[in-house]
């Protein structure tokens, strides 16, 4: 009998050398430990042997019994692990030299760079408010001071409408609007009024590289007790180097502008050269970036607001000169091409 | 506008400063200086007077001449000459051996055979004139070898200003009132002007002149005789050349000298044409010429300087080519005059023609320098050419005068709107540089404005800020930030949505923002066949504003039906929906436009697409659903089938369609094109949902496919809803079949309860109503 339990070792090992994969590993478990397997048989042989020998036996059968039971999970690892190095090996190896296909959509310049500003002047507490494209000719001339033969008014530079509305020419139209909306917080809860409005502006000339009858603009406004030339420099400086991220030198000029008084054209320190001068502007180490000035009493006047005890300042950005500078836009005619080549190349930067 | 440092240095001495940083200076108080100033003169050396004093011709040329020059040096010297006005006894400039004219220095040289030990030079040579037709000829008495920088003003610093810069200073269109400028930045006092005076010519007989037009605020003039003076003395030419103007005659260049000096216009007449000078307008159109020999039709607005019934100038623009001065006029009618300026702007653009003059004249110039301006001429004619007579008394008449302005202010409006403290003595000093009158007294500073600041510039208290911080320096300032109260900042929902909107589209549906112009773009739908409808228009063009962005936005597909085989644009922009008749004001409504092309996609795929991007769009911003209603098309270039309005909240918020089928073909045969436009305000109305939570199901779900013959979903949806189970959660479209029966539907229903598991028993009997509800409408299971 003891012999049998050698010779179905020698056999199982025989066979646990021969399998190759996990079917025939299970066939082998099944083969010798299954229910009516060869060493379950074994056991059945054992009614004959003596109490002494049926111990012995049925210690070396259960031993025999273990023996397999750990060869077969041994090899199951052994060949499971096997399997899982063929199945890397064959992995497809994927090459990622090829370029990769970008299916994204894109902003237009002037809504990126408008979004930026917005930031800026939200963070210091300036509402951001839209327009109107067509608006009266009080809106746009008669409430910013611009007497009725001022240049300006000519049918050459501005686009009337048959019905005497016109397309308007400057952001400053909406002024009006914005200090009628907010005088009233201005006046009875001390709320002092602070706006930019961006918007679409339309002059009545030849379009080329360098002129377009279509553009954007961006109108700012601050209007408090005691609001001073000191504060507009102040603010003027603080919020373009946000623009700009960076800090940038402001200088005032006097510049003429019939709404506001005193009227400047503000220039910064170049953003190429840093205000060593370079070619780009034109040596001078100073760019001109906007108009801008202590807010016109009659202006103030037309708002409802007084300009006895309030004062405020003004300024006027032109975004698709902003857009312009900052990607490198050389012909303004792009912006409003339509043209995919261009304007695919445009995304959010953070 | 050119100005002359040497000129302004009439006025105000400038020993001992840096007039480089004086310009700079001028440029951040006063008007804007192009970064480019001319050294003249710095680029000539060694020029000298010379005389010629023996001219031989030259053996084997015809053009040169053999001359012996005595520049002032022991022997005369030799030199080869071309020019053809060489004669003995004639002074000219020379440049002796090792003189420097630009980059080139003058050496002894063979020319011709024969050594010039330096040559002769023209005007334009040295930089003085544009005159190349020969060497400079001297008249003036100079000993020979007398550096020309010595006695004429060769050496000069200019610069330019900006005329845009200027066009709110009527008195800085000459250099006086730019030398008033630098007076006051370099803290030097202004000279007076040297004029000729006029009382003494009071009982000569007056010039017969009358204003008979309220266009004409002040004319004077006088008449002068026995001119005999022809050519300017060269430091006036050499002025006038160097701010931009070529010299003509002697009258000619003063009357020009004295615009560049005070920014007065002035015009000569022939004595003899101008016998009773009328100003102005007549009752009919004629023609007229001036006299850079154009003709130019005069209109009946257009004021006119006449000799009687003749014109003989427009007024403040050009003089008429009959009146000019010829070579034998002995007498002239000399012009000093202010006029309207708005009228004369006006006629300079309705003759499209602007002058040095005129330029001026549409400032609002201060009619009270027109005699000053008049006694100048005579100071320089006379000076210059002393035997000229003047031979008729200032005639002067002066019907409208500017009022005069004067303010107080006190202390606190000054620290009010600087926010800094400049002292008194500094407000006292500044004023009164800059020619106003000023006071203080009990802290109130009393200002009357000087009239040359007070024909439009100067009117009110804030200007006068300008005039004082101008001066101080913006760079002087200290700067901080304002004491207003914090409130935190309202952002418009409109504002909101449309950021949304647009993030959405870019990177979520990959589209591309675009802009577009507000007209209608007519060459492009002419070629696409879209007909530009009738709405409000510009003045004057024909030009319409639009009434959708669709059709832009088809051109835009078609400029870009290359870019990709799958792109879609989108935009928000305006539109005018016709007058508001009520109030005579454009209908203007902000649209939201998104139009996709796809050669890829049928019609079906490509236009449910968009549903979807729609859909998704309300869902996102507004967390609502969107429904479709058939509609007609109300525009021609609109597919009359497939158009559909979308709504929310049973509002219509915009439309979604195709264009006309051949307005597609011609963009592209093989390509189908889709669009919506939305109204931004309407949809930015429209109220959010809020989210309302709902616990995860704990218990598993059924779904059911049912397969149906019908091609619209919608009755499907209504039989669903009429059985109005609480157990259904939801029902979509799982697919579509086409065949030769027709279309069927197999949608897909979600049976779920968050208390319990589902039996089969409950959701095939809710089934079989919604089976029962669909054959009602002649809706069958395939």
């Amino acid at each position: 009998m003891f012999e049998k339990i050698d010779g179905l070792r020698a056999d199982f090992e025989q066979k646990l050398k021969a399998a190759s994969d996990a079917r025939e590993l299970e066939n082998i478990r099944i083969e010798f430990l299954g229910k009516k397997g060869s060493v379950t048989d074994l056991l059945k042989g054992m009614k004959d042997l003596s109490v002494e020998e049926k111990k012995s036996f049925g210690q070396q059968v259960n031993d025999l019994k273990n023996e397999i039971g750990d060869a077969i999970a041994e090899k199951s690892a052994c060949l499971a692990k096997a399997q899982l190095e063929r199945e890397i090996n064959s992995a497809p190896d994927i090459d990622l030299t090829a370029p990769a296909v970008l299916d994204r959509g894109s902003y237009h310049p002037i809504t990126l760079v408008q979004r930026e500003c917005e930031q800026v002047f939200r963070s210091m507490g300036f509402a951001v408010e839209d327009y109107s494209e067509i608006v009266t000719d009080y809106e746009c001339f008669e409430a910013l001071n611009i007497p009725k033969h001022h240049p300006a008014r000519d049918m050459q530079d501005t686009y009337y409408l048959t019905n005497g509305q016109l397309l308007k020419s400057h952001t400053s139209a909406a002024q009006n609007a914005i200090y009628k909306k907010y005088r009233q917080a201005l006046i009875e809860e001390g709320k002092p009024i602070k706006a930019v409005f961006p918007g679409r502006c339309f002059r009545n000339e030849a379009t080329d590289a360098c002129h377009e009858n279509t553009f954007f603009q961006m109108e700012g406004v601050m209007v408090d007790k005691n609001i001073n030339i000191s504060n507009l420099i102040f603010f003027m400086k603080t919020m373009l180097s946000g623009v700009f991220k960076r800090d940038v030198k402001v200088r005032l000029r006097p510049g003429f502008f019939p709404f506001v008084e005193p009227g400047f054209e503000l220039d910064i320190s170049c953003l190429i050269c840093g205000g060593d001068g370079c070619p780009s502007c034109k040596h001078s180490g100073w760019l001109e970036l906007c108009p801008c000035g202590m807010i016109h009493p009659e202006v103030l006047k037309a708002g409802g607001i007084d300009p006895e005890e309030y004062t405020g300042f003004a300024f006027g950005l032109g975004l698709t000169r902003l857009a312009m500078m900052k990607y490198g836009i050389k012909d303004i005619r792009d912006l409003n091409s339509g043209n995919l080549k261009s304007l695919s190349q445009f995304t959010q930067d953070c | 506008m050119f100005l002359s440092m040497n000129w302004i240095g009439d006025f105000v001495d400038f020993s001992g400063l840096d007039k480089l940083q004086l310009i700079h200076q001028f440029s951040l108080s006063t008007a804007e200086v192009e970064n480019e100033i001319f050294m003249k003169g710095s680029d000539i050396d060694g020029i000298v007077c010379a005389e010629i004093v023996s001219v031989e011709p030259h053996p084997e040329s015809e053009k040169l001449h053999l001359l012996k020059v005595d520049c002032g040096e022991d022997a005369p010297v030799e030199v080869v000459c071309g020019a053809p006005n060489v004669k003995v006894g004639l002074k000219t400039a020379f440049a002796k051996v090792g003189a420097r004219i630009g980059d080139i220095t003058i050496s002894a040289r063979k020319l011709a055979g024969y050594v010039s030990n330096g040559m002769c030079c023209s005007e334009a040579e040295i930089g003085i004139s544009d005159n190349n037709s020969g060497i400079m000829e001297i008249t003036d008495d100079i000993a020979n070898g007398t550096p020309l920088k010595e006695v004429y003003q060769i050496e000069d610093i200019i610069f330019e200003v900006d005329n845009k810069s200027l066009t709110n200073r009527p008195d800085l269109w000459g250099h006086y009132g730019i030398a008033r400028e630098f007076a006051a930045l370099a803290g030097r006092p202004l000279k007076e002007i040297p004029t000729a005076g006029l009382d003494i010519y009071e009982s000569l007989p007056a010039v017969d002149m009358k204003i008979e037009d309220p266009l004409c605020y002040r004319y004077s003039c006088i008449q002068v005789d026995r001119i005999s003076r022809n050519i300017s003395p060269v430091n006036m030419r050499i002025r006038l050349y160097y701010c931009g103007m070529r010299a003509i005659n002697f009258l000619a260049d003063i009357t020009n000298y004295i615009m560049l000096e005070m920014g007065q216009p002035m015009h000569a007449f022939d004595s003899r044409k101008v016998q009773k000078i009328r100003i102005k307008r007549f009752a009919d159109d004629f023609q007229f010429q001036t006299l850079d020999k154009e003709i130019r039709n005069i209109d009946t607005d257009t004021l006119m300087i006449c000799n009687d019934n003749t014109p003989v100038g427009i007024a403040g623009i050009m003089g008429g080519l009959d009146s000019e001065i010829v070579e034998d006029t002995s007498a002239l009618t000399l012009e000093s005059a202010c006029f309207d300026p708005v009228s004369i702007r006006k006629s300079t653009v309705r003759l499209g023609h602007r002058t040095d003059a005129s330029m001026r004249y549409e400032k609002s110039l201060d009619p009270e320098m027109t005699v000053t301006a008049i006694g100048r001429f005579l100071r320089l004619l006379l000076d210059n050419d002393p035997s000229a007579q003047v031979i008729s008394s200032l005639t002067d008449e002066y019907v409208y005068k500017y009022p005069r302005v004067a303010f107080d202010f006190d202390r606190a409006f000054v620290d009010r709107y600087t926010g800094i403290y400049i002292d008194d003595t500094t407000i006292l000093d500044t004023l009164t540089s800059l020619g106003f009158d000023v006071s203080l007294k009990d802290n109130v500073f009393s200002v009357k404005v000087p009239s040359w600041r007070a024909t439009k510039d100067v009117t009110i208290k804030a200007d006068i800020i300008e005039e004082i911080t101008r001066i101080y320096g913006y760079d002087n300032f200290d700067i901080h930030t304002a004491q207003s109260p914090l409130y935190p900042v309202e952002i418009s929902a409109e504002k909101n949505v449309e950021n949304q909107i647009k993030d959405l589209l870019v990177k979520r549906f990959s589209l591309h923002e675009v802009h577009s112009y507000i007209w209608p773009y007519y060459d492009e739908f002419k070629m696409l066949g879209i007909e530009v409808e009738d709405n409000i228009g510009l003045v004057g063009s024909g030009v319409v504003i639009r009434r959708s962005i669709a059709p832009t936005q088809l051109c835009q597909i078609n400029t870009n039906s290359a870019y990709a085989p799958d792109f879609g644009i989108f935009e928000i922009g305006r539109i005018a929906d016709g007058v508001n008749a009520e109030t005579n004001l454009v209908n203007e409504q902000k649209k939201l436009c998104i139009t996709l092309f796809s050669k890829t996609k049928t019609a079906e795929q490509l236009y449910l697409s968009l549903r979807d991007i729609i859909a998704v769009m309300m869902d996102d911003i507004k967390h609502k659903a969107v429904t479709f209603e058939k509609k007609e098309a109300t525009h021609s270039w609109q597919h009359p089938k497939n158009l559909n309005s979308i709504l929310c909240d049973g509002k219509v918020i915009g439309e979604i369609g195709m264009p006309y089928p051949t307005i597609s073909a011609k963009i592209d045969k093989k390509a189908v094109i889709v669009y919506a436009e939305m109204d931004v305000k309407d949809l930015a109305e429209i109220p959010s949902a809020s989210i309302e939570y709902e616990e995860p199901a704990k218990y598993p779900g059924v779904e059911v496919d049912l397969t149906l013959r019908t091609s619209v979903f919608a009755p499907i949806a209504k039989a669903v809803q009429k059985v109005n189970s609480p157990l259904v959660k939801k029902l979509s479209l799982a697919d579509i079949y086409d065949d030769e029966t027709g279309r069927a539907l197999t949608v897909r229903i979600a049976f779920s309860d968050n208390t319990r598991t589902l039996t089969r028993e409950e959701v095939t009997s809710i089934v079989d109503e919604i089976v029962e509800e669909l054959k009602k409408v002649n809706v069958f299971m395939k």
